[in-house]
């Protein structure tokens, strides 16, 4: 690591606002393929923040260890006060159910109706909403959140893949969840669905005050999104800052990422 | 010779890895809340989906079997002992046999394929980052239905293939229903008919098992889901021999067989 990604690397973010979401010294290897080398963040809540990596760069594995998905060979993950790595299975599920994560290539259960998919995660977090809520009310509110509650009774092949990816975020939006993790959100989508899906994006956070990580190597959903940047870069968190500061930025590594 | 000490490696790994997901099994199957809706639709899919291709198996096997059996009983004239015969070799080992090997290749390799694709697909993740047992809910209720409707399967595939032998003793000896399968009953003993059912539950917990287990941990990519449906198969039926080997061996220190 050189002195300059050092600099980088412990840059502090001064603000009043709580933490929701830290990592702290994240590393992760594949064999001899070290993909993270100590990546440090931090969200706070009500806030949007892009992570921004090249392919591979391993935005996929750092938001994996986030939910648990995958094991970190070292490093901290603490959301809303807790380390995944130090919960049991039951308290996991419980603290996963404040969580959504939008998978990239939507993850439809697909022998499962649309209304089924949406009713899974309900089947273990029905506590979590008023007795008088019941799952048909739930579905068809977070189902018209994305435009699309006359597709309730269709199969996932019954739709495209724009469909397919408001469908897979109304049900990362039924539980409600406190933070929510957006995978490539806009990827293998046509520019106007991309755009579509960038503003269900958009009115989500307005209207349930979420926090969220959109892991993304779209500079225009960067753009529109986020209200602040860490760019991934030889798995460390490289640089961060607002998208102005970043774009306008002489350093040939984070250039690279606006040129397109 | 390491290439040999590689393979030998994986292969013990890949033994341990498989018991401790059977173990796993175990857990979670004594965990509330089950899956009750789940389970029965696994059952009726176990069941449906299998029950014609057993059925014709079980069928074409009785009339080969009376076919290639009956001239040389004729030549030492025992062709008397024909539904006898048939009775016990079906019940005992042709029959569980052969539909296990039939459902290995049908439930076993659909299973790995299901899950190998719901894995690559990450629609296991969904299923984990939503705070849900995907453990519980995919591989519980799948292992479970098939150890459950396997002898269901069994004593069906059974009665189609002595109705089949039955077919051929009357063709070729004019024997009546009633006299066939009474001799047929006649012949079987407790001993021939428990040591059967309890291995076909056996037989249905390892194509179940192993079919989940390569799905469930299947590799990346579409090879992957591929390669998974493939071993489910080839596992499943190894797994069958060796069991159908110790079922006879303990059967026999029970019955003398």
């Amino acid at each position: 690591m050189t002195e300059s990604q050092k600099t980088y690397h412990s840059e502090e973010v001064k603000t009043d606002k709580q933490v929701i979401l830290e990592i702290n010294d994240l590393h992760k290897s594949f064999g001899d393929n070290h993909v993270l080398n100590g990546f440090n963040m931090k969200l706070f809540k009500g806030e949007s923040l892009v992570i921004m990596g090249k392919s591979g760069s391993g935005k996929s594995v750092m938001i994996k260890c986030m939910v648990g998905l995958m094991t970190p060979d070292k490093g901290r993950v603490n959301i809303m006060g807790k380390s995944i790595l130090d919960l049991g299975q039951a308290e996991l599920d419980q603290l996963r159910a404040d969580i959504g994560f939008l998978f990239q290539g939507s993850a439809l259960y697909d022998s499962m109706t649309v209304r089924e998919n949406l009713e899974f995660p309900l089947r273990r977090h029905m506590d979590r909403f008023d007795s008088d809520l019941n799952t048909e009310e739930l579905v068809i509110e977070a189902l018209e959140n994305v435009g699309l509650a006359d597709t309730v009774d269709l199969m996932p092949s019954e739709l495209s893949g724009g469909m397919q990816r408001r469908v897979a975020l109304a049900r990362t939006l039924i539980l409600r969840p406190k933070i929510i993790l957006y995978d490539e959100p806009t990827s293998g989508l046509d520019p106007i669905t991309a755009k579509e899906i960038i503003i269900l994006m958009q009115n989500i956070q307005e209207k349930y005050g979420t926090s969220s990580i959109i892991i993304t190597h779209d500079v225009d959903c960067a753009r529109v999104v986020g209200d602040r940047m860490i760019l991934l870069i030889d798995g460390i968190n490289y640089k961060a800052g607002h998208f102005k500061e970043l774009s306008l930025s002489e350093d040939p590594k984070i250039k690279a990422f606006f040129k397109q | 010779m390491n290439s040999f000490s590689f393979k030998l490696k994986t292969f013990f790994l890949e033994i341990g890895e498989l018991s401790l997901f059977a173990g796993r099994f175990f857990k979670e199957l004594f965990k509330r809340p089950f899956e009750y809706s789940e389970f029965l639709r696994q059952c009726y899919l176990v069941g449906n989906k299998s029950i014609v291709l057993v059925g014709l198996t079980g069928f074409i096997i009785g009339l080969v079997l009376t076919l290639q059996t009956r001239p040389t009983l004729a030549e030492f004239g025992a062709v008397s002992w024909m539904p006898s015969m048939v009775g016990i070799s079906i019940v005992r080992e042709i029959g569980p046999m052969i539909t296990a090997l039939v459902c290995a290749g049908k439930i076993g390799s659909g299973i790995g394929a299901e899950l190998g694709s719901m894995r690559v697909t990450e629609q296991i993740d969904a299923m984990e980052v939503s705070g849900t047992n995907p453990f519980k809910f995919l591989v519980v209720t799948r292992i479970l239905a098939v150890t459950m409707m396997l002898p269901i399967l069994i004593i069906f595939g059974d009665a189609i293939a002595l109705y089949g032998s039955y077919i051929i003793e009357n063709l070729k000896g004019n024997v009546s229903f009633q006299l066939f399968f009474n001799q047929v009953f006649d012949a079987l003993e407790f001993g021939d008919i428990l040591p059967a059912t309890i291995k076909s539950f056996f037989f249905g917990f390892a194509i179940g098992l192993v079919g989940c287990f390569k799905g469930y941990f299947c590799k990346k990519g579409t090879a992957g889901v591929g390669k998974a449906a493939n071993s489910a198969v080839v596992y499943t039926s190894i797994l069958l021999f060796i069991l159908d080997f110790i079922a006879v061996f303990v059967a026999d220190i029970f019955y003398e067989l």
